[in-house]
């Protein structure tokens, strides 16, 4: 029982191996791809393993406290930025070896051709509880 | 009646309805749905015979649904006569469905699942906030859980320690929530002590009070981990450390020693010390000695390791140390303790440093980076 994070990228991830932007799919190609995604969280509903999936704008702010009375600092986004997290899942599953099953799953998505994208996945550990019997 | 002596009610009910026939997932169903009526009727009416009453009215819920289910069928094949009811008990029933929902089909987060609700009583929606997963995901767990158990016959005897494993698992992992999962684990090997007489129900149940006694003193007021030798002691439950140690000592008296024993005689030994400094070191790691020959966990001689080394000085526990991986979990931990015993401070605050990084908790990442920095600014 471990949860995991499955992270997707905007940016910063390694080039998958079918690398083309989703602004150039077919409309076909890309109600597939969201039916994919949809019918991979049933599923893990199903297996009893889903927690929760996000997808997140590419359009974010930077904000920093700025001293008292102040209003917080707003900036960006910034184009340099390297790192952009498109959405997660979350999954609770039995094994690592599972968490990884699943991400190669996800992985799996039609993209352009309606061929998997091949796409990287950032697989992240949860902390998980302090066990109450350690010595 | 409160809610907890009403779930305790919960796996005989159970039983006479499997026992009357019921095919297991409706049964567990129908007492569901018979508990949730119990907890709305009951305080404005309670009933002379709380069991007779639960029985009762899950059986008349189990027949709905089953002439529901039937009407609905009937129209397409004939249906099955009603299973006669199975044979005589030869073993308790509580103790059968502990075993059927800790079958080894199971998959360990199932069978903890499945024990939670069917053994313990406890709603879906009390397990799942439990667990952090959402109430839909537990409900498909639960309900896979009961059909991979579907084929087994309720009367098959299991092993009572897959039972053991998956208690452990509730008692030592369990989620802070709603529910005291450590309180209901400790509940349900009490009850499994009253159906089974087996030294390792009486060991591990030992072992969760003299645990459990240390809670209050464990955490610290913003939240942080004490460890246990800066522990205030007088904040220790005596009352469950005298429990623990009178139900250990019995079992411990017939001489069937098993891993759980031996981690409550360990347990036992540190609730035995009025102060940390007081601690008998020896005998601790005599029982680490003997918990090593009873399983073949590497974590066992990581923790002989800290413990020889406060028996026999930091560098003996080094020495036992630098024979074990350096990949098992909390390894780098423990090196970095002993190097601060053995008067090497920088060495102990690179690895506490280096520990944090390899946490498998943030309790105790902060606790570690906090050791870190105690060290480092001095």
């Amino acid at each position: 029982m471990a949860k995991y994070l499955l992270l997707k990228h905007y940016r910063g991830a390694p080039a998958p191996v079918n690398d083309v932007p989703m602004d150039q799919w077919t409309p076909e190609e890309i109600s597939a791809h969201v039916q994919y995604m949809n019918d991979f969280a049933a599923r893990l509903e199903k297996t009893g393993e889903f927690v929760d999936g996000q997808a997140l704008s590419p359009e974010g702010t930077f904000v920093r406290y700025d001293g008292e009375g102040r209003p917080p600092v707003t900036d960006g986004p910034f184009a340099e930025t390297k790192d952009l997290i498109a959405g997660w899942m979350v999954i609770d599953v039995d094994t690592y070896e599972r968490a990884v099953e699943l991400a190669g799953e996800l992985s799996a998505a039609p993209g352009a051709g309606g061929k998997p994208i091949h796409e990287w996945l950032e697989l992240r550990p949860f902390y998980g509880v302090q066990p109450t019997i350690t010595e | 009646m409160g809610e907890v002596l009403l779930r305790g009610l919960t796996p005989s009910v159970l039983a006479i309805l499997v026992r009357r026939g019921a095919d297991f997932a409706a049964a567990e169903d129908a007492v569901q749905d018979a508990l949730v009526e119990a907890v709305r009727v009951w305080p404005a009416d309670p009933p002379r015979d709380a069991k007779g009453w639960l029985v009762t009215v899950a059986w008349r819920k189990f027949l709905d649904t089953t002439r529901a289910d039937t009407s609905r069928r009937r129209r397409e094949d004939r249906v099955d006569e009603e299973p006669a009811p199975g044979p005589a008990p030869a073993l308790d029933d509580t103790l059968q469905l502990y075993f059927l929902c800790a079958h080894p089909s199971l998959t360990p987060s199932s069978a903890v699942a499945l024990t939670l609700r069917a053994v313990g009583g406890l709603t879906t929606r009390q397990i799942a906030e439990a667990y952090l997963v959402p109430e839909a995901t537990m409900a498909q767990r639960i309900s896979r859980a009961k059909r991979t158990v579907s084929g087994v016959r309720f009367e098959q005897p299991g092993d009572v320690a897959t039972v053991l494993r998956v208690l452990y698992l509730v008692f030592n992992e369990g989620y802070s929530g709603d529910v005291d999962l450590a309180a209901e684990a400790i509940r349900l090997t009490r009850q499994l002590a009253t159906a089974i007489d087996h030294p390792e129900v009486a060991g591990l149940l030992a072992l969760m009070l003299l645990h459990h006694a240390r809670r209050p003193a464990r955490t610290a007021p913003d939240g942080g981990l004490v460890p246990l030798a800066a522990q205030d002691r007088g904040r220790w439950d005596t009352g469950l450390i005298a429990e623990g140690v009178v139900i250990l000592q019995a079992a411990l008296a017939r001489d069937r020693l098993g891993e759980f024993q031996a981690q409550a005689a360990i347990a036992a030994l540190h609730a035995d010390a009025p102060t940390a400094e007081e601690t008998d070191w020896v005998q601790i790691v005599e029982w680490y000695d003997e918990l090593g020959r009873l399983t073949d966990n590497p974590i066992v001689r990581l923790n002989r390791a800290v413990a020889l080394g406060e028996a026999d000085g930091p560098h003996a526990g080094l020495a036992a140390l630098a024979e074990l991986d350096t990949a098992l979990p909390r390894h780098t931990a423990a090196a970095a303790y002993l190097h601060e015993r053995a008067g090497d401070p920088a060495t102990a605050a690179r690895l506490y440093a280096e520990a944090a990084t390899k946490a498998p908790n943030l309790a105790e990442r902060t606790h570690l980076t906090r050791q870190a920095a105690r060290l480092n600014t001095y």
